[in-house]
């Protein structure tokens, strides 16, 4: 029944209106999964830039005879088939996954955000072709992408990259379309037009502002859909090639291990999981945070 | 039930509700009372966030978990504030119902109005599915849909504005219920549209001995439609009483202000129109004392000490102001001159 | 033809001339095999506003007033017909020469929450007509600004709030500003109170009148209400399915109207009086099919003979500069008038 709608709709009606700006951080630091999937998400962030000063180990020195080591004083998660320092091995792996994950979603958000936009100015047949052109894109999933691409390309780190932010195209075209029309649709949008602004403004003044939130937000979930593919890559070896190490070819090589040293594949697993979960947390919050009828009702 | 018809079928006294707003909490409705005997019609008349929708809410339990209702709302002597919200749900739509002002979205799109016309039937007696449909085809029939019988299998979108607000209405009646609360029920719909859902629910309001309670922002609908009428602003009662009485001697400086606010059909030229200064307040931020001082023309000192008692102005016509001898000094009205 | 007695003499250029406008719309396929079916939004209609006066145009949903209003603002090409404006017709100029046209006429909208992006200042709201036009410094546009703010009722410190910060009575007003700082000629509004409460209506309708007596400003007002029309307009056109069927001065058609769509109009019409009864009009469902001949109103009509579901009445001269599109208008305006005060 929609009388329980209602019943909210008449009380939001009779309530203050809400003040947008203020206090956004005040909110942020009272939203739970905005500072959890912001804590999760700088430790991430913080692990790879320690990565760039300091490792407690070198992440590319072979040493066989210290492989497999359990975890100790020394190697404080232990070593794997190489032995190689897993810790060091996790924070240079983080690198790569951001970076990876930074260059895949500017890929996907630049194009997938100017198709949608000129998608939702244009209409007509533009539209038309922009769309069936982004649904054909999307039939084909990243890791086929890859492949037909490291085929033609050879495979390695920009290979994937360039994979997975094509695979980000077409769900973001969608939503920017999407929400875009949704914006050509208000009256003030007409207000502009009746003044004589063209639709190249139109969508630079008044669409794009407006879109933005909703894009951020989706950035964030891109970004953890980018890590996940580029796990995916690499343990399909078609990624990051050795001696480059990253969180999807230290799964792939804890393969062969998995009975002898099961945790070789927890670590980068825990790893992925964190990196994931936090930027899906940091979206949920950012887009509550960012709705403005959701603020309102604090 | 036995009781006689006299005693009243809802009597409120002293209503009071409190809403949590994004600017703290704020008193929406204070001090409002009435009973209503069955048959009586009530209407409710204010502008935006003068408290008549959150009292329509309030009677019918479906203020949201935070809002804090004081006073009490008894119907047929049975006390409803703080009741359960399990309790409430078997009255409302049984013995209090409901028409809300947006048809397109009181109407769920997703099943026949065949089937939401039957599902408070289903729900509250223990009716067979094939009576209630029989039942539905039936109301939807007296609220004057075409083809009723044909048509009872459509969606609300196969519907224009007017046919689904009479679909609301025969989800309001399905259980005959006692007490018909109607929320801008016209407001949505266009004029030559809306006296004929008026009609409609004034047929059915006597033909079933209903009480009904109209809100409106409309003085005219309320002029023509109900026998007794309040006029709200900033959550009191600032004038009650019959409306013919209201009609033709307006007391509250509010009251009289809507009235000539209002531009009128064939006015002279040129004339501007009286308006009342400022614009309605925030619930949060009331004034002190009579909730109208800010923007009220004729506001002495004194008026905004303390909230003003009830004044008697004449037969059962009361209005909340201490400066009535200024107020009333001259007449604000109309009547109806006999055209015959 | 559809001058008003007190106009000027016909040499006169009117400021707006609308000419026998028609919009259809096609609907979306139903089926790949059957020709999409088109509404007619707009049915040939033709209208003219002198420099100064006034336009109401009133109906129900469906009537065609918004798309009138649309065309008229040259937001849509008509499917026949023509908008001139001070002579030049607005869908032959060049797409650059329509902007720097723009200035002349501007619109206000109905919803004061929509009509405003909540994302920018009031300033750049109320300032975008004039950026549309060309750069301008910024000293200069806020000057502009600060001027038509305050001839709207607002004040300077305004200008760098959003709109969330305002009333509906207020953002109407800003609303207002942004149609006014190109010193236009002729404002269309749409429905521009029907969404404010009574008390702050007034204020906006004074408002429009003085804006009207100091600037000599045209008014197109789109409105449900008669008296919102009557209260600023010298004519009135009435709508019913995309045409015009009565039109005349608010004193001619309140008093005598020609067409009993126009009565129904005014009959229904609440009266905030003591002892006022509504008069109960047939419960008949309004259908708004229109046949392929005959009149559009035929179904509707109390008074539709077999001569009006047959052959569609012309809009026709009943009166002095009154029109009407009625077989009956001569027996509609015999009916005793519908008590207008109230």
């Amino acid at each position: 029944m929609s009388t329980p709608l209602s019943a909210s709709v008449d009380v939001e009606a009779v309530t203050a209106r809400p003040r947008l700006a203020t206090g956004f951080w005040r909110r942020a630091l009272r939203h739970r999964s905005f500072v959890i999937g912001g804590a999760l998400s700088l430790m991430v962030l913080f692990a790879a830039l320690l990565s760039l000063v300091w490792t407690p180990w070198s992440a590319y020195e072979i040493d066989v005879t210290a492989k497999l080591r359990p975890p100790s004083a020394t190697h404080w998660l232990g070593t794997d088939v190489l032995g190689r320092d897993i810790v060091s091995l996790l924070l240079v792996g983080a690198r790569s996954t951001i970076m990876v994950g930074v260059i895949a979603v500017s890929i996907g958000l630049t194009f997938g955000v100017c198709l949608g936009l000129i998608a939702a100015a244009r209409k007509g047949w533009t539209e038309e072709i922009i769309m069936r052109m982004s649904d054909f894109t999307f039939a084909f999933p990243a890791v086929l992408s890859a492949i037909m691409l490291a085929a033609v390309a050879g495979p390695g780190m920009v290979t994937s990259i360039v994979a997975i932010g094509i695979f980000q195209i077409p769900t973001l075209v969608r939503l920017t379309r999407g929400s875009a029309n949704a914006i050509w649709a208000r009256e003030f949008v007409l207000a502009a037009r009746a003044s004589g602004k063209g639709g190249f403004r139109i969508t630079i003044e008044h669409v794009l502002p407006n879109v933005l939130p909703i894009l951020i937000v989706q950035a964030t979930i891109q970004f953890a859909l980018a890590i996940l593919a580029e796990a995916a890559l690499s343990y399909l070896g078609l990624g990051t090639q050795p001696p480059q190490p990253s969180w999807g070819r230290m799964l792939n090589d804890a393969q062969t291990l998995l009975f002898q040293s099961p945790m070789l594949a927890v670590y980068p697993g825990a790893a992925i999981a964190i990196a994931v979960l936090g930027l899906n947390l940091l979206g949920d919050g950012l887009r509550d945070l960012l709705d403005p009828r959701l603020a309102r009702e604090r | 039930m036995s009781d006689t018809a006299n005693a009243p079928l809802i009597e409120v006294r002293d209503l009071g509700v409190r809403l949590n707003t994004s600017r703290g909490p704020a008193q929406a409705v204070r001090g409002v009372s009435f009973s209503l005997r069955r048959g009586e019609t009530l209407g409710l008349v204010g502008e935006s966030g003068c408290g008549k929708s959150v009292t329509a809410l309030a009677l019918m339990g479906l203020l949201p978990e935070s809002a804090v209702v004081s006073g009490s709302i008894r119907l047929d002597g049975h006390e409803l504030v703080g009741l359960s919200d399990a309790n409430y749900c078997k009255l409302r739509g049984n013995r209090i119902s409901m028409i809300f002002q947006e048809p397109m979205t009181a109407l769920n799109p997703m099943h026949t109005i065949g089937r939401q016309v039957a599902e408070p039937l289903r729900r509250h007696t223990n009716c067979s599915a094939a009576d209630a449909r029989r039942e539905a085809i039936a109301l939807l029939d007296r609220v004057g849909l075409p083809d009723a019988a044909k048509r009872v299998d459509a969606y609300p979108h196969q519907f224009s504005g007017g046919q689904r607000q009479r679909i609301t209405i025969a989800m309001a009646l399905a259980c005959q219920p006692d007490v018909l609360i109607a929320d801008e029920p016209t407001t949505a719909l266009d004029v030559t549209i809306q006296g004929q859902i008026l009609d409609l629910i004034a047929d059915l309001v006597a033909e079933r001995g209903m009480s009904m309670i109209l809100i409106s922002h409309d003085l005219g609908v309320i002029a023509e439609n109900v026998q007794r009428m309040m006029v709200m602003y900033g959550g009191i009662v600032v004038e009650s009483g019959a409306t013919n009485t209201v009609f033709t001697r307006m007391g509250h400086p509010y009251t009289q202000g809507l009235f000539r606010a209002r531009p009128r059909l064939g006015a002279r030229k040129g004339t501007r129109l009286q308006t009342i200064a400022g614009t309605v307040p925030e619930l949060a931020d009331l004034p002190s004392g009579c909730t109208f001082a800010d923007r009220c023309g004729i506001v002495e000192d004194r008026c905004r000490v303390a909230l003003p008692a009830v004044v008697d102005v004449g037969a059962r016509h009361g209005v909340r102001c201490i400066r009535t001898d200024v107020s009333m000094a001259e007449t604000v009205g109309a009547v109806e001159h006999d055209h015959a | 033809m559809t001058m008003l007695e007190r106009t000027p003499p016909p040499a006169e250029q009117p400021l707006l001339d609308v000419k026998d406008l028609e919009q259809r719309y096609t609907l979306p396929r139903e089926s790949m095999f059957k020709p999409a079916a088109q509404v007619h939004a707009l049915n040939g209609v033709t209208a003219q506003v002198m420099a100064g006066r006034s336009l109401g145009v009133v109906g129900e949903s469906g009537s065609g007033k918004s798309t009138f209003a649309r065309l008229v603002m040259a937001l849509e090409r008509p499917s026949s017909g023509s908008v001139s404006l001070m002579g030049r017709d607005l869908n032959r100029l060049p797409a650059d020469e329509l902007r720097r046209a723009r200035r002349d006429f501007q619109m206000v909208f109905q919803d004061p929450y929509g009509s405003l992006d909540p994302r920018q200042t009031i300033a750049r709201i109320v300032a975008e007509p004039l950026t549309a036009l060309g750069r301008m410094d910024r000293a200069t546009l806020r000057e502009r600004v600060s001027g038509v703010l305050r001839q709207v009722g607002l004040r300077d410190a305004d200008m760098d709030k959003f709109p969330h910060e305002f009333s509906g009575g207020q953002r109407q007003r800003i609303a207002i500003a942004r149609a006014l700082i190109t010193q236009p000629k002729l404002i269309v509004a749409d429905e521009p109170v029907s969404a404010l409460d009574v008390s702050v209506q007034a204020q906006v309708l004074n408002l429009m009148q003085d804006l009207q007596d100091q600037f000599g400003l045209s008014y197109i007002l789109i409105s449900h209400d008669l008296a919102v029309v009557d209260y600023l307009c010298d004519e009135i056109a009435v709508m019913y399915l995309g045409r015009i069927v009565e039109q005349g001065s608010p004193e001619d058609l309140f008093a005598h109207c020609a067409h009993p769509y126009t009565r129904a109009l005014l009959e229904a019409v609440p009266r905030a009086r003591a002892g006022g009864v509504r008069r109960r009009g047939a419960q008949r469902i309004a259908s708004q099919s229109t046949g392929a001949t005959g009149c559009a109103y035929a179904s509707r009509c109390p008074l539709a003979d077999q001569h009006c579901r047959e052959t569609a009445p012309p809009l026709r001269n009943v009166g002095r500069a009154h029109l009407a599109a009625c077989h009956h208008a001569e027996a509609v305006m015999a009916l005793p008038s519908v008590a207008a005060a109230g």
